[in-house]
């Protein structure tokens, strides 16, 4: 369940994919809802489905970082350039990852109006500013795409080390042992 | 004896068929609907704001519309006439006192057709504390099924209050208020 000195447990890697798979599929959905007719039959539940996702993925990505503080980070054969790069890289997509998801939160509740997740829970909206859905929705746009674009850079250097470099680190996410195969 | 014709209506209740009339909610969530006034600024020009947050329902059988029934509820501190300090004046106790009586409230007590499409919806509005009955012109605008699996009827009305009726302080309140209102609700 925990991180080892050598790899993840399954705990962070069930998170790791999960919201890997979840993002890409959000970023997805958030360019598909918007390309809707306002007739589509999906015109409502694209966006109820995209907003309810994300505040899960919130909360996900709040027991995500608490867990990452909890467990040790499995030590990898690397260059200290790299271990810093890499470093970066993943601080910048957890910034930008929290700070699209507030923008989100900010688009839909700008207004005062709460989120419906599933049509179940209610999240209420802390600051009524009218106006602010611009500025939010601006950002969210941006946000998406910028993390796109360090998810691949994020995925090459992952291939990057298995393929060229042949040392383990994707194997580490993978299957919790860095071994190649 | 009146405990036995109580009864023997509860039994017949059924015989009278299924009641036809569906509950609507208004849609406020998407913003369908909404509460506008018209009143006049020293008699120059008329000033127009609305109440931006507000709950309701009604029922509705289009078989017979006088059957029906409408209640909302308005939160009077969503006044919005698009300036933020004399929306605050208007939150004062100088006009609705919004502190002290949060709520408007409106709920029908009659419906009387007057065309194919017209009625006059009576009803009880209260708004600081005091409650009057009052007429709305409604008219039924157009019902159906919506493209994202719902089904809604909408309706416009007009009536016409005088604030100070309804306890408002001030010369202006003596001034007649035109109220405008935009209804869509969804079936549930
Ligand atoms: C993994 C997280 C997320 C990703 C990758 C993502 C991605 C996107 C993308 C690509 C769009 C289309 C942007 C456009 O065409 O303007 C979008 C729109 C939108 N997203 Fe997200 N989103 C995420 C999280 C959230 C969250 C948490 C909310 C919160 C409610 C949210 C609310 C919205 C809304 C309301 C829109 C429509 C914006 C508009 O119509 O201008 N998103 N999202």
């Amino acid at each position: 369940m925990f991180n080892t000195e050598t790899g993840y447990g399954w705990v962070a890697r069930l998170l790791h994919w999960g919201i890997a798979l979840s993002v890409i599929g959000m970023f997805a959905l958030g360019l598909w809802m918007r390309s809707l007719d306002y007739y589509s039959p999906y015109y409502k539940t694209g966006p109820d489905l995209h907003r309810s996702l994300g505040m899960i993925l919130l909360v996900l990505m709040l027991f995500r970082l608490v867990w990452r503080q909890i467990n040790p980070a499995p030590r990898h054969d690397i260059t200290p350039m790299e271990h810093r790069l890499s470093h970066l890289v993943h601080l910048a997509m957890y910034a930008l990852l929290f700070l699209l998801m507030i923008a989100g939160y900010f688009i839909s509740t700008a207004d005062g109006r709460p989120i419906l997740v599933f049509g179940l829970i209610e999240v209420p909206a802390l600051i009524e500013a009218k106006g602010l859905e611009k500025t939010a929705g601006a950002a969210h746009y941006y946000l998406a795409f910028a993390l796109m674009a360090l998810a691949g850079l994020h995925a090459l250097a992952a291939l990057f080390h298995h393929y060229v470099k042949r040392d383990g680190v994707l194997m580490s996410m993978l299957t919790g042992r860095p071994r190649l195969s | 004896m009146f405990k036995s014709t109580l009864l023997a209506a509860a039994l017949a209740l059924p015989l009278a068929g299924p009641a036809l009339a569906d509950t609507y909610m208004i849609d406020t969530a998407g913003a369908h609907a909404s509460i506008n006034f018209k009143a006049s600024h020293l008699g120059f020009s008329m000033l127009t704001g609305r109440f931006d947050t507000f709950t309701g329902s009604f029922d509705f059988d289009p078989a017979k519309p006088e059957a029906g029934s409408v209640t909302v509820e308005i939160d009077i501190a969503s006044i919005n006439s698009n300036h933020a300090e004399r929306d605050n004046h208007l939150r004062s106790a100088d006009f609705f006192d919004a502190s002290n009586h949060p709520k408007a409230t409106f709920v029908s007590t009659g419906i009387k057709a007057t065309g194919d499409s017209t009625a006059v919806i009576t009803g009880d509005l209260t708004m600081l504390g005091t409650t009057k009955s009052i007429d709305i012109e409604t008219t039924y605008v157009g019902g159906g099924d919506d493209p994202w699996g719902g089904h809604r009827q909408g309706f416009s009305g007009t009536a016409t209050i005088v604030p100070a009726d309804f306890g408002m302080p001030g010369g202006i309140a003596k001034a007649p208020v035109e109220l405008s209102l935009e209804v869509e609700g969804i079936r549930q």
